[in-house]
């Protein structure tokens, strides 16, 4: 029950975690997108990155989209 | 040089070692003058093709923005892109891909324009749209009370909150504002509206630890 209260929070409420500045998730994000596309441990890396793409849509967007480009076929890039 | 887009699948020397065609970029677009000049017009091409790709990704959910519109967007990702990466190429360290450093510039810049044009003529609401309420259907009649106290509480917390983080988690938080478009409405940056939307995450679960709805190892 106590996960469910807590589950209701972090959906009210957002992540609290310490995390990265919006300016340092821009300065890493194509180190941490790189990193993860090559399978090595990209939040060991660089911690607080994932806590950041967690809380900032604006961010995660970025992110999302940085990385399926890295994955996009020729077709999908004209 | 071998110009290298994204779109082809992933290159080798991802994340790390210093590549060949990325110090060679860098060498290129440090030339002096006309010898600059290629360098700069073969980024613009890769910068465009990365703003047409954001665009498209994000089209769905602005389905009235017109086509023309769309590419005078991603001309314009393209160019603010361009010169943020030549004030920027210092920045650049070798520790990824030059291509893949170049294009999230292209990206943020697309991003931001898109989520911009489609709320340029919309308010951004000062209160909630909706406040959350418990579900009917909760598992349990005391489950059901304990979501309404959590969110009686919350409500009342919310008001404490600075004017600032309360108008910045009101706008996000239930009227799903964009945070760069709320950063452009407030004339500030993405990062300072962010900053103020965590310091309010942070309140309002210090309040709810404090009330006993938050447990304090969960207060972070």
């Amino acid at each position: 029950m106590a996960d469910d209260r807590e589950r209701l929070i972090e959906a009210l409420v957002g992540p609290t975690d310490p995390e990265l500045s919006c300016d340092e998730c821009f300065d890493v994000l194509d180190i941490y997108v790189e990193l993860e596309l090559a399978d090595r441990a990209a939040d060991a890396e660089l911690p607080l990155m994932r806590a950041h793409l967690l809380g900032c849509p604006a961010c995660c967007a970025d992110y999302d989209s940085l990385r399926a480009l890295l994955l996009a076929g020729p077709g999908e890039v004209a | 040089m071998t110009t290298e887009l994204p779109g082809f699948g992933l290159a080798a020397g991802l994340a790390g070692a210093p590549d060949t065609a990325s110090e060679e970029w860098v060498a290129r677009l440090r030339c002096l003058g006309a010898e600059r000049d290629p360098a700069v017009a073969e980024l613009h091409v890769l910068l465009l093709r990365a703003a047409r790709f954001e665009i498209r990704r994000r089209r769905a959910a602005f389905p009235h923005l017109a086509g023309a519109d769309l590419d005078d967007l991603a001309w314009q990702s393209a160019d603010d892109a361009l010169m943020s990466i030549l004030r920027r190429l210092g920045d650049f360290r070798g520790d990824s891909r030059f291509t893949t450093w170049a294009c999230k510039f292209a990206i943020l810049e697309a991003g931001t324009k898109v989520r911009r044009h489609a709320w340029r003529d919309r308010e951004i609401p000062v209160t909630p749209s909706f406040w959350p309420v418990a579900p009917d259907r909760a598992p349990s009649p005391h489950q059901h009370a304990e979501a309404r106290e959590l969110l009686a509480a919350l409500h009342e917390e919310v008001e404490r909150l600075t004017d600032r983080q309360r108008e910045v988690f009101v706008a996000v938080a239930f009227n799903e504002v964009p945070i760069d478009v709320l950063a452009e409405r407030l004339n500030t940056t993405r990062g300072a509206v962010y900053k103020s939307l965590h310091d309010a995450r942070r309140k309002l679960r210090a309040a709810l630890t404090t009330r006993g709805l938050a447990s304090a190892d969960e207060g972070r």
